[in-house]
């Protein structure tokens, strides 16, 4: 087993990976070191062709490999960042050891004065929401279906119906139209969608494809291939109502159910989560539970933009940097923030003193129900 | 024009009892096939059910059930370490929440000790939550049975059929039984899509559908009445909220229960329920109806269930007979032995079963003697995300692809997964290669590896990507090439 020691390890080469490993360098880090567990850099957004990144980060407009191209041009040539592919990391332990595998350099024993935490976020699945019916061929996440078209260069259906209309589902079904398939419905379960509405306009009612909003599937049919779906209307409880079922043909079914931070990691180490973000609980440097252990991006809580996920990886790329040269205080006072009424959660959770002066952005997410939140 | 194949025994259908069958027949000088209608073996009945190792106190004293089943559960405890079989002996709990149950357990103790089960004790409230912290505080009392276990059943399946092959027993798949040729009322042969295979003896353990094998033969003796189960699994990430070990209800009149159950990797399952299903034995789909009486069940044994860990649900058929009992043994049709009606306590029973009826085969073959070369001894492959790191890390030294981790979730890597290709009896589907490896069983159910293993598959079988499925014949992945891209995939 090989060991090495680095500054600041990262682990997971997405944009929140890469833009941290800048940040780090950017603050003196001199040995960094970016794991990715895919055969490129860049994360999920290699996989969205679209465009509408960057506009916040890179103030215009790219598609999502667009942006990892100026995430990665910051880093490729910096001598004292290292990034390595087609690795995945097994464990981070407390001590900040990481062992990662990879097959040309096997079992890997990597020590880090920081630890940065950016494996994003995954997809959930048919599982996790106990869509009822027979398990056939053909059902997938949209992400999953995703990566097969854009970047393997298959379809994985002729006939499709997307269960979710958030911006993933959205976006698949324009997709999925472009490449010659029928979009036959997009379901939506709540009474509204939770996608941009130029998502809605561009990818939906340009192609004339049909949003049922308050419907979800009560059965998905096929024994070896999708055959069809059954679909019923809900009531505000999201109960089916009984009598509003109908089937709608189909070969293949997408789903757009949701994200969920990618903690498996964190677990491990045993950090402080948060219930509702399903992420660690960090302060406004993005530091875990764990000293010298920084989080994130999706890892962290869900974002809608990947300009924001840049912006909290340059704050943890920063403190991750400045506590690998032992730069910062031992104080261990702070400040817990509270989520007030109709907000659901808020990143950082808590604020470490002291904060002299520097500013403190905070992220946070509606409750569903609430039109308009003012921040005081 | 090609000769017929030409055997000793025709095994019909690749489940567990099939392919335990097939490894008992591997031991001696006889030729042997086995068919499966499926792609791969263990995709029916085998590949969905609890998974437990049953101690044998449930069966009525006498049947055939309580006898295979005992014998079953004795003969897993040496083939173990034999066919290095994935098993953990956790024991089990039949839970009483009353008094009244309570005389049930006792009455399950009397029966099991007439069954000859050993080691079971009742056990007071005290020593159950001992045990089993997180179980319902109104608990009474249990029967513990510490012979009981739980175990990988297609990896069992996929064992024995492993060894039998090594013992030059050959498997044939997408091999589907169309009809029996006789002479003086005596099969000789068997009619299947793939040619007629000429055979001096039948075994029948086709599980769903042993009664149409058993008909076109000319035995109407039994039905196969299917029942189907429903279950839901849970992450590993919720194991210490769950159970440690197998944990029935007290049975009622009617049921045996919905239990909670761990798994040899760490996930938790509850199920399953029983719907009769008339005649459908395709329908293995999961209910709202169904899920929600087990989730409901199971709530009464563990109150504080984490609903939100379910990674999946599934539905699996018990290949119920008519006749109440296993049908095992010799049939009225010369020729033809049946090992039918194979339900709960069925995967226990499969070796007892198999080694029941080749005694009976072999007597009456006569002069049948054991192959002197039996290789008694199948090895599994190691399991990368089971060693220490020192382990893996000469594991990668011997074969770099064990450094690919491909099923992120469960941690299987490229090279598990090329070996269960190319073992004997080797993966064709990514079903396949799931219940050979565990990829695709985590908590993203194959979101990120499905892709990759389909690849794999494609690469090391020397096949289209289009062709490669899911798990039957028209279960395909990949459709056809984009038509902005179709960038050729390695």
């Amino acid at each position: 087993m090989s060991e090495l020691l680095y500054d600041v390890v990262i682990v997971g080469g997405g944009p929140a990976g890469l833009t941290a490993a800048y940040s780090a360098w950017e603050n003196g880090a001199k040995k960094i070191l970016v794991l990715e567990r895919d055969r490129e850099p860049g994360g999920i957004l290699q996989q969205c062709i679209h465009n509408g990144f960057g506009l916040h980060h890179f103030k215009e407009e790219l598609t999502g490999p667009g942006y990892t191209h100026r995430c990665w041009q910051l880093v490729k040539d910096k001598k004292e960042i290292e990034v390595i592919v087609d690795t995945m990391v097994l464990e981070v332990k407390p001590d900040k050891t990481v062992i990662a595998v990879n097959p040309e350099r096997g079992l890997m024993e990597i020590k880090g004065k920081s630890i940065i935490l950016t494996m994003g976020c995954r997809e959930r699945t048919r599982g996790a929401i106990r869509i009822p019916g027979e398990r056939p061929a053909g059902v997938f996440t949209a992400g999953a279906a995703q990566r097969m078209v854009n970047m393997e260069g298959f379809i994985p259906g002729k006939k499709i119906v997307i269960l979710g209309s958030g911006d993933i589902g959205l976006i698949m079904a324009r997709r999925m139209t472009l490449e010659g398939c029928k979009v036959q419905a997009v379901l939506e379960i709540c009474p509204f969608s939770n996608g941009l509405t130029r998502n809605i306009v561009q990818c939906l009612n340009d192609y004339d494809i049909p949003l049922y909003l308050s419907h979800t599937i009560t059965e998905i049919k096929g024994k070896g291939r999708v055959e069809g779906v059954t679909v019923a209307k809900v009531d505000e409880k999201m109960q089916v109502i009984p009598g509003t079922s109908f089937d709608i043909d189909c070969d293949t079914l997408l789903l757009s159910v949701g994200l969920i931070p990618e903690n498996e990691l964190s677990r491990g180490l045993d950090l402080k989560m948060h219930p509702l973000t399903n992420g660690p609980i960090v302060d406004q440097h993005r530091q875990t539970s764990a000293p010298g252990i920084f989080a994130a991006g999706n890892v962290v809580h869900v974002h809608d933009l990947v300009d924001f996920v840049s912006e909290e990886a340059e704050i943890a790329g920063k403190f991750a940097a400045l506590h690998a040269a032992e730069q910062v205080s031992a104080d261990t006072r702070d400040v817990v923030v509270v989520p007030g009424n109709g907000i659901r959660t808020c990143v950082p959770q808590h604020i470490s003193l002291p904060a002299d002066g520097e500013k403190v952005r905070l992220f946070y997410a509606r409750r569903p129900a609430a039109a308009q939140v003012k921040l005081k | 024009m090609s000769e017929n194949k030409k055997v000793d025994v025709v095994v019909v259908g690749g489940g567990i009892t099939g392919a335990a069958i097939l490894r008992e027949l591997s031991k001696y000088d006889l030729k042997s096939v086995l068919v499966d209608k499926e792609p791969d073996i263990a995709a029916g009945t085998t590949k969905a059910n609890s998974a437990i190792l049953h101690a044998g106190f449930d069966a009525t004293p006498g049947s055939m059930k309580s006898r295979m089943n005992v014998a079953g559960n004795k003969l897993y405890h040496e083939l173990q370490a034999e066919l290095d079989l994935d098993i953990e002996w956790t024991g089990s709990l039949v839970v009483a929440t009353n008094e009244e149950e309570m005389e049930t357990v006792k009455g399950l103790l009397t029966r099991g000790q007439e069954n000859g089960v050993e080691g079971l004790a009742v056990w007071s409230a005290d020593e159950v939550l001992a045990a089993e912290p997180n179980l319902s505080k109104d608990v009474k009392g249990a029967l513990w049975a510490p012979s009981a276990g739980v175990c990988w059943p297609f990896g069992l399946a996929i064992a024995f059929a492993e060894n039998a092959v090594e013992n030059g027993a050959e498997v044939l798949r997408n091999c589907q039984v169309e009809g029996f040729e006789k002479v003086d009322g005596k099969i000789c042969a068997v009619k299947t899509n793939q040619g007629v295979i000429e055979t001096k003896y039948v075994i029948n353990a086709a599980g769903l559908y042993a009664d149409t094998i058993s008909s076109l033969a000319g035995d109407d003796s039994f039905k196969i009445l299917p029942r189907k189960g429903e279950y839901v699994l849970f992450d590993k990430t919720a194991r210490d909220q769950m159970v440690k070990g197998v944990i029935f209800p007290t049975p009622s009149k009617t049921s045996k229960g919905i239990l909670v159950c761990t798994t040899t990797h760490g996930n938790t399952f509850v199920g399953p329920n029983a719907q009769d299903q008339a005649d459908d034995k395709e329908n293995t789909a999961v209910t709202p109806q169904g899920m929600a009486e087990i989730i409901n069940s199971a709530r009464k044994l563990l109150p504080n269930i984490p609903v939100g860990a379910a990674i999946t649900e599934f539905g699996g058929l018990r290949a119920v007979s008519s006749t109440g009992d296993f049908v095992i043994g010799k049939s009225s049709v010369d020729g033809l032995f049946q090992a039918a009606g194979i339900q709960s306590p069925g995967l226990t029973s499969a070796p007892a079963i198999a080694k029941y009826i080749v005694d009976i085969l072999v007597a009456e073959e006569k002069n049948v003697a054991k192959k002197a070369d039996f290789k008694t001894r199948r090895t599994a492959q190691p399991l990368f995300h089971r060693l220490s790191h020192a382990q893996q890390a000469e594991l990668i030294k011997e074969n770099k692809l064990y450094g690919r981790v491909i099923c992120r979730c469960e941690t299987i890597t490229e090279a598990e997964i090329m070996n269960a290709i190319h073992r004997p009896c080797g993966a064709r589907t990514v079903d396949g290669v799931k219940r050979r490896t565990r990829a695709g069983m985590g908590r993203c159910q194959g979101g990120f590896c499905g892709p990759r293993v389909t690849q794999i598959l494609a690469r090391e079988l020397g096949i289209p990507i289009t062709e490669v499925v899911k798990e039957h014949a028209d279960s395909h992945l990949f459709y056809e090439k984009t038509q902005t891209n179709g960038a050729d995939v390695q």
